[in-house]
């Protein structure tokens, strides 16, 4: 991508200049610039091929309790004083926040032993890949060429993305928070479209482009595609039910979405609140957050520039904690765990695989991956959404083929209670590590015509 | 646009670089955009943020494929550099290539457009803004068993200039503008909302101020949070089939969802498939398919005034325009781009019977500088009927009345939905009457439409705006509108989300 990044000196010189403009009691300022590109394709063909430059600074100023922020893309010295002042201006009109205590310090989020921070160290330098900041729009082309090529051997045709990111964050406040880390990301992702009504469905993400064989991605597409063809109607009810990666990563994300954000607690309108302590789920079931796990994109810092913390949400079934910014835990006299802006679930592997799943199973589903899911009722964790790209019977412990897409609302809370067999592989989807779950009850509420 | 960049012939360079590189077409457009955004949470004012962002994008054809590169930095050599990336990424994207890119012709044009607005937001203070706010906020918390509320407001400012290799030159400005409230009351584990005028931040138009004092935020927040504290001892909506009568921000969903994306036809050509997904509204269906009852007329209309999916000219040069999307419950029509326009004409050609056939409805739009415009929704309405709603009511023996958005879901192909509502109501021998909560329907989209039979008027019709369309890989989020009055469907399977 011929990425040429600023460097943490720039980056933070630019940042200087923004914290000795401000006069606010208190200023934050965060920069992140970066090297983006996407190559889109359907129809075995590239249809939308992209690429651009990023850059934005965000400040927050703070007259004691009064805060207000600005963004601009504009980061020359008018423009970041501009923005200062218009953060500044913004905080002097607005009203006090009585919640609001204090940007967070230095000292927050540390990690909490000298084994931690030396990995935490080697994390922020180790994370950032050559192959993939300078992958250019040939190689990009050529990976997709794999994906097409696996497609067409199979009689299917391919759609998806491959998108690549190489950028750097820096944030910086009054308080002496001091972080800069860069960063690499690229994804691939396709849908394969074969005949008879057959789709199928693979992705991966990795710091490392190299990590990612197209070939691969595009046989699981198109194998699944070829699988699912000619797909039956299916009475909606209450099945067994396997999910694939793809679909219990979508689950568990909104599941620790909807749960165990601090705002959501403190507001009484999380499915933990009054239960933190209390078993919830099945005792099999652990789910952490860590933006360090190397398994993950790994993200050292959150968007205040505070350390990530390795959080558990869920040990052994019992709700055992919550992730915090700085605003959220100041309220509580806490400490922010670094939980500004993005999450790192990571759901325990168990032992089992896909093929004990379904050996296992007396009438039930195979799931590849659900669409459109969203929040049916906050306080029971229910959600609603469709299966996609390939959706499989199994009977006394085979499969026994595909079946038309079908609709779900399932709590679950109730899922997790009921889990039978947890994969013993995980997947990064998205920003989520997941297994394969086997759930003994799952409500499907209605069908479709595909 | 500015004052320091000549941008025409800032255009102009790039366009000629472009040229001679190789792109047999270019177009770039220099985009310019500031906003605003206060929400005042629970009393507090805790957003409370100004964005401004400018660049500009190259978008181009060579070698007979696309290419498109963007950048933040408005200078003569990047605009030369960024028009080299362009056609460079055009080469790699011809690697794969199975037919050249044809587009649909158009005419070029010259001229600066601006929408209308009496009161620019971003003069009015803060005080002003956050005053109104807190006013709502008090009267939303008079009764202690709301315990969260939202209250917020959206400003948006966009000069955008636009110039291709077909010779069009386009200046256009738009300022929008718009609030909403929200109450969520809290009792014993029950948790219940109810938000005015529609959930999910409100209501919004292409507008100054004017349009958020409109809204008469402060007048209705005693009843939202009334109905919202109602709803923790409601009981919870029964299950079976019903007559269902919508209200409009909810029917405004019902049509984003159900006829707005799958009459996309970049998605019927299956350049969404991996992501939002295809639509059930293929080519053969054109001008055939029985999508809804004969009372059901939907137009895809980027000339309404005040629209937040209204504009002069589209990210492509073409005239905004009103389309025939459904007629007397016929389908009849796409939004569309020139390469999807050209691609259609090829496909039908029995559907082509004037020289004006192949030309793009015009429905291209890009979400900022760094982003290629898709096909986008325009304003897509449901036009209206002839009830009253009193009368609409009346008319119904047993129903159940469902308003505003809570929760949606569709299927990639747009066929089965279920969409949660904040609230319910019965209809008891033509009357309103007790408040249902969580109530869920569930239906296949042209099952649904074709059971429609009444939709009010004009006096109820109302064009809905909607902040928040996603599309496409990066996401662009997409200001669109729904212009809607309240209907009946019959025979509709709801529940109650437990």
């Amino acid at each position: 991508m011929s990425t040429a990044l600023m460097g943490e000196e720039r980056m933070l010189d630019i940042i200087d200049l923004a914290l000795s403009h401000s006069k606010a009691d208190q200023t934050e300022v965060a920069l992140f610039s970066g090297r983006w590109a996407l190559t889109r394709f359907a129809n075995s063909t590239i249809h939308q091929n992209m690429a651009g430059n990023s850059v934005g600074i965000r400040v927050r100023a703070v007259f004691g309790k009064r805060v207000a922020s600005a963004y601009s893309n504009a980061i020359d010295e008018d423009g970041v004083r501009t923005t200062v002042d218009r953060a500044i201006d913004m905080a002097l009109h607005q009203d006090e926040n009585p919640d609001f205590v204090s940007l967070p310090g230095p000292r927050e989020g540390k990690p909490n032993n000298e084994t931690d921070r030396l990995e935490f160290r080697s994390l922020r330098e180790g994370k950032y890949s050559a192959a993939t900041a300078e992958c250019t729009a040939e190689q990009r082309a050529e990976m997709v060429q794999s994906i097409i090529d696996e497609s067409d051997r199979m009689g299917a045709t391919a759609a998806g993305s491959l998108s690549v990111w190489a950028g750097e964050r820096a944030v910086a406040n009054s308080l002496g928070i001091r972080t800069y880390y860069r960063t690499t990301s690229a994804r691939l992702t396709t849908v394969a479209t074969g005949p008879d009504g057959g789709f199928g469905y693979a992705s991966a993400k990795a710091n490392d482009i190299s990590d990612i064989d197209p070939r691969l991605v595009g046989y699981e597409a198109a194998e699944l595609a070829a699988k699912s063809r000619n797909p039956v109607d299916l009475e909606p009810g209450e099945y067994e039910c396997i999910l694939s990666p793809y679909a219990s990563a979508d689950m568990v994300s909104m599941f620790v979405w909807m749960g165990f954000g601090a705002l959501a607690y403190q507001e009484g309108r999380s499915f933990v609140c009054g239960k933190l302590g209390e078993k919830i789920v099945h005792e099999s079931v652990s789910i952490w957050d860590d933006g360090l796990d190397p398994r993950t994109i790994v993200t050292p810092y959150d968007t205040e520039g505070v350390p990530k913390q390795r959080v558990d949400l869920v040990k052994n079934g019992v709700a055992a904690g919550l992730l915090y910014d700085s605003y959220t835990a100041h309220r509580e006299g806490k400490k922010s765990t670094g939980h500004a802006g993005s999450l790192n679930p990571i759901f325990t592997p168990g032992n089992a695989t896909v093929e004990e799943m379904i050996a296992a199973t007396k009438r039930g589903l195979l799931v590849t991956r659900f669409h459109y899911t969203n929040v049916a009722h906050l306080m029971t964790a229910s959600f609603t959404g469709m299966t996609r790209d390939g959706t499989f019977l199994i009977e006394n412990g085979r499969i026994v083929g595909p079946v038309k897409n079908l609709r779900f609302t399932q709590s679950i809370l109730d899922a997790l209670s009921n889990v039978d067999m947890i994969g013993r592989d995980i997947k990064l989807v998205d920003n989520t590590l997941a297994p394969a779950l086997k759930i003994a009850k799952w409500r499907f509420v209605s069908g479709t015509e595909f | 646009m500015s004052e320091e960049l000549d941008t025409r012939a800032f255009c102009e360079r790039v366009l000629e670089r472009a040229k001679a590189v190789g792109a047999s077409y270019a177009d770039v457009r220099i985009v310019r955009r500031q906003s605003e955004v206060i929400d005042l949470r629970t009393g507090k004012v805790e957003r409370l943020g100004h964005e401004f962002d400018r660049g500009f994008g190259v978008r181009v054809i060579a070698d007979g494929s696309w290419g498109f590169s963007a950048s933040p930095s408005l200078t003569t050599e990047e605009a030369e550099r960024i028009a080299e990336e362009a056609v460079r990424i055009a080469r790699a994207s011809a690697l794969t290539k199975r037919k050249d890119v044809l587009l649909a012709p158009i005419e070029p044009v010259e001229g600066s457009f601006s929408t209308d607005w009496k009161i620019d937001p971003f003069d009015i203070s803060l005080e002003e803004k956050i005053g109104l706010l807190k006013d709502a906020d008090r009267l939303l918390r008079e009764n202690e068993k709301i315990k969260v509320t939202d209250c917020s407001m959206d400003f948006w400012s966009i000069d955008q200039v636009f110039a291709s290799t077909d010779g069009s030159y386009i200046e256009q400005k738009k300022i929008e503008s718009g609030g909403g409230i929200a109450a969520t009351a809290i009792e014993g584990g029950e948790v219940q909302k109810r938000s005015y005028p529609a959930s999910f931040g409100g209501d919004y138009a292409a507008a100054g101020y004017e349009f958020v004092e409109s809204l008469k935020l402060i007048e209705n927040a005693e009843e939202i949070a009334r109905e919202a504290v109602e709803l923790l001892k409601a009981p919870v909506c029964p299950s079976g089939e019903f007559t269902l009568i919508l209200e409009g921000s909810m029917l405004a969903l019902q049509v984003h969802e159900s006829c707005g994306h799958p009459i996309e036809l970049d998605r019927v050509f299956g350049t969404e498939a991996s992501f939002a997904g295809t639509s059930f509204l293929t080519t053969d269906k054109l001008g055939s398919f029985k999508y809804g009852s004969d009372l059901v007329n939907i137009t895809a209309d980027a000339t309404l005034p005040g629209g937040m999916g209204s504009f002069y000219y589209d990210d492509e040069g073409v005239p905004a325009q009103r389309v025939d999307i459904i007629k007397e419950g016929i389908f009849s029509g796409y939004l569309s781009s020139r390469e999807t326009a050209a691609e259609l004409a090829e496909l039908t050609p029995a559907c082509s019977t004037g020289e004006t056939e192949q030309m793009s409805g015009g429905a291209m739009r890009a979400d900022g500088w760094d982003r290629i415009p898709l096909i986008r929704m325009t304003n897509i309405n449901l036009l209206p009927g002839d009830w009253e709603f009193d009368e609409l009511i009346a008319d119904t023996t047993n129903g159940i009345y469902a308003a505003m958005v809570k929760s949606w879901s569709i299927d990639d192909k747009r066929l089965n939905f279920q969409f949660g509502t904040e609230v319910a109501w019965e209809i008891k021998d033509g009357a309103l009457g007790r408040m249902f909560k969580n109530p869920i329907y569930n239906d296949i989209t042209p099952r649904f439409w074709s059971s429609c039979d009444a939709i009010c008027g004009e006096s109820d019709w109302h064009l809905w705006g909607v902040p928040n369309c996603g599309k496409g890989e990066p996401m662009q989020v997409a200001h669109v509108g729904h212009g809607v009055a309240p209907a009946r469907f019959r025979n509709v399977r709801m529940e109650g989300a437990k």
